[in-house]
């Protein structure tokens, strides 16, 4: 396990330089050097600007400047926000709790709605079930889900006001953060009705959110399960007269669930990208709305050090997920 | 015709088909493929003669009707089919318009990631060695960051417009397909057909892509065609994040980003945009699946 684990960690340093060599780059191909970039429609006289760029060290050599950047970055010195004048980690690391609570809650339920019809539609193969749920995941498949937001808002908060328009939390209430989950933060204040007013505001962008990873999972459950019941230990159970409740609950669906953990795990990166249309269209304060309002602001060195954060968190997710699926499935581990 | 059929049916030999005769008759099997290619040709005919359809300019503005409704709908009239947007444009007008730009980014994404990702994908599987690794190496990193967020980098480094837009899919597309052609090169060069073309004196050019590049073919549009509707779902995003498109061009996308204002009190101008890309982009979705169980039989289940 401590071998697969390292190649593992090994496989991550390539993407990881690439990643860094990417964002590093992105400052220095915008155009206008970047001290003018960072002074923006302001202007600035030469004499600063000559001062500014010995200062930052972009006058060495550009290997010279990707090896600092690299120290930087694994010091977190990321450098400050043009806009807020904070460092970028911490306005990250301020926002990031927002996003993660919005993605575990829209792939929770993704996963409670996605696995239970995707098995259904594999029971039923051929019958109007399967259909109505093919025909329904490849209709999310191919949402638009900045759109489907706007119609969810328009049936649930509009008219039929059931739910809020936007935000995470009714400004009636101030919870002091502790975890940074306002599910959470909300249950340890002590303010009546504000927890349910979270679970309130989280209702429609998870629903948004999950809407694609929903559809991918259902799919997949299907497919999977096609596959496991056509198996002979399934007809051997069958034979012994167990019950089909137990047939499909325990020897198919066990089974069926290897490759749909693993299509789970690689809906992360879906996930946050999605992140970024869904915190747009309910003003969530998430690192995708930040990000969206930071290339809208110019604010380079919050759209670089968040585009890398955002590429490291993919990539030890994945890596998560890489070690769960070794667990799960010894003959991955073994294989390689 | 029913003649023929009957003496075909009476021939112990069948008649010989061709290839594209056989996938088409394969893929008119499948009702939703054929329905989707149907919607397909509706949307491309109505963006080819779009300035014939549309009854008004997709830019004019009607100061006498800001947010009309649609015709059936109170206060609605046949003046404006489909009701007006806050500046008293004819929604039907853009839409029509819009799919002219929707097809358009499609065609342009998939021509230029299939050009390039095929270029690569054949070098990378045909040279190997280091040429191979740096290339898919490159792949690797593009996949670790998801489509839509390196699309805004691209899009941040180039500045907001329709063609870095453009751009920035088509880049985000590339590691399918090298991943895909390299992978089927590979496995065809160790066959006995490209063997016997070596002997016979093929150079690397010819094998490239006269010997081994027409068996990426079947794969290659399947891919294209699933890629399409990503591609313009993705380009749409970013339109609606005012990263793609930029008003007044009637971009879908587009459109969406400034009716977000209008969820309270104008659902025509939220709605038929968005429609519009779900229509498209399922269409295509549908029409690439009934392809890849008409190209590979081998995946239908």
């Amino acid at each position: 396990m401590f071998r697969f684990l390292l190649t593992k960690l090994g496989g991550l340093v390539p993407t990881f330089v690439g990643v860094t060599l990417l964002t590093f780059a992105m400052i220095r191909l915008i155009p206008g050097d970047p001290i003018e970039v960072m002074a923006g429609e302001r202007g600035i006289n030469p004499e600063r600007h000559a001062r500014l760029m010995h200062e930052f060290g972009f006058d060495r050599p550009i290997l010279e400047q990707y090896v600092f950047y690299i120290g930087d970055v694994f010091r977190g010195d990321l450098g400050k926000s043009l806009v807020t004048k904070k460092p970028v980690i911490d306005e990250f690391l301020l926002l990031f709790p927002a996003t993660v609570e919005l993605s575990i809650v829209a792939m929770v339920f993704a996963i409670l709605v996605g696995l239970p019809v995707g098995v259904l539609a594999g029971v039923r193969r051929g019958r109007p079930a399967d259909h109505t749920v093919m025909a329904l995941s490849l209709a999310g498949y191919s949402m638009p889900i900045f759109w489907w937001g706007l119609l969810l808002i328009i049936l649930f908060s509009v008219t039929l006001g059931w739910t809020p328009v936007s935000g995470r939390l009714d400004f009636i209430y101030f919870v002091q953060p502790v975890t940074g989950f306002m599910a959470i933060d909300t249950l340890l204040s002590d303010q009546e009705g504000s927890f349910l007013d979270a679970l309130h505001h989280l209702v429609l962008p998870s629903i948004v959110l999950g809407t694609i990873p929903l559809a991918v999972i259902a799919r997949m459950t299907r497919s999977a399960m096609l596959e496991v019941l056509s198996e002979d230990y399934v007809r051997t159970a069958r034979a012994k007269g167990l019950s089909p409740f137990r047939v499909i609950g325990v020897h198919a669906l066990r089974n069926a669930l290897i490759p749909v953990v693993t299509v789970i795990g690689l809906q992360v990166g879906t996930l946050l990208a999605g992140a970024i249309l869904t915190e747009s269209i309910f003003s969530w304060p998430g690192i995708g709305k930040w990000l969206i309002d930071s290339i809208g602001r110019r604010d380079y060195p919050s759209v670089q050090g968040g585009i890398l954060l955002v590429a490291i968190v993919i990539m030890l997710v994945n890596l998560a997920v890489d070690l769960m699926y070794g667990l799960i499935n010894p003959r991955i581990r073994h294989a390689r | 015709m029913t003649l023929a059929a009957d003496i075909a049916v009476a021939d112990p030999v069948p008649p010989a088909i061709g290839p594209w005769r056989e996938t088409w008759l394969s893929f008119s099997e499948n009702k939703g493929a054929v329905a989707a290619l149907a919607v397909i040709v509706v949307v491309a005919l109505v963006a080819v003669f779009a300035d014939w359809v549309a009854p008004y300019s997709p830019i004019a503005q009607d100061r006498d009707a800001f947010l009309a409704p649609p015709f059936w709908a109170e206060g609605g009239s046949a003046k404006f089919l489909l009701g007006t947007d806050d500046v008293g444009r004819d929604m039907l007008s853009r839409l029509i318009h819009g799919a002219r730009y929707s097809l358009l980014i499609g065609c342009i994404v998939i021509t230029i990631s299939l050009s390039v990702g095929v270029l690569l994908g054949l070098v990378a599987g045909y040279v190997r060695g280091m040429v191979e690794e740096l290339i898919m190496r490159l792949m690797d990193i593009m996949l670790a960051i998801p489509a839509l967020l390196l699309a805004i980098v691209i899009v941040a480094i180039l500045g907001p417009s329709l063609t870095n837009a453009i751009i920035a899919v088509a880049i985000t597309y590339l590691p399918h397909f090298t991943r895909m052609v390299r992978a089927t090169v590979i496995a065809e060069m160790t066959k006995d057909y490209v063997t016997a073309a070596r002997v016979s004196g093929a150079r690397a050019l010819r094998l490239m892509f006269v010997t081994v590049l027409p068996n990426c073919a079947a794969p290659l549009i399947v891919l294209a065609t699933l890629n399409f509707s990503s591609a313009i779902l993705d380009a749409a995003a970013l339109g609606f994040l005012g990263l793609g498109a930029q008003p007044p061009t009637p971009e879908w996308g587009t459109m969406l980003a400034k009716a977000r204002e209008f969820v309270q009190s104008a659902w025509w101008v939220v709605t038929f945009p968005g429609l519009a890309v779900l229509v498209t982009v399922l269409a295509f979705n549908l029409a690439g699946d009934g392809l890849r169980d008409a190209l590979d039989p081998k995946l239908k289940r």
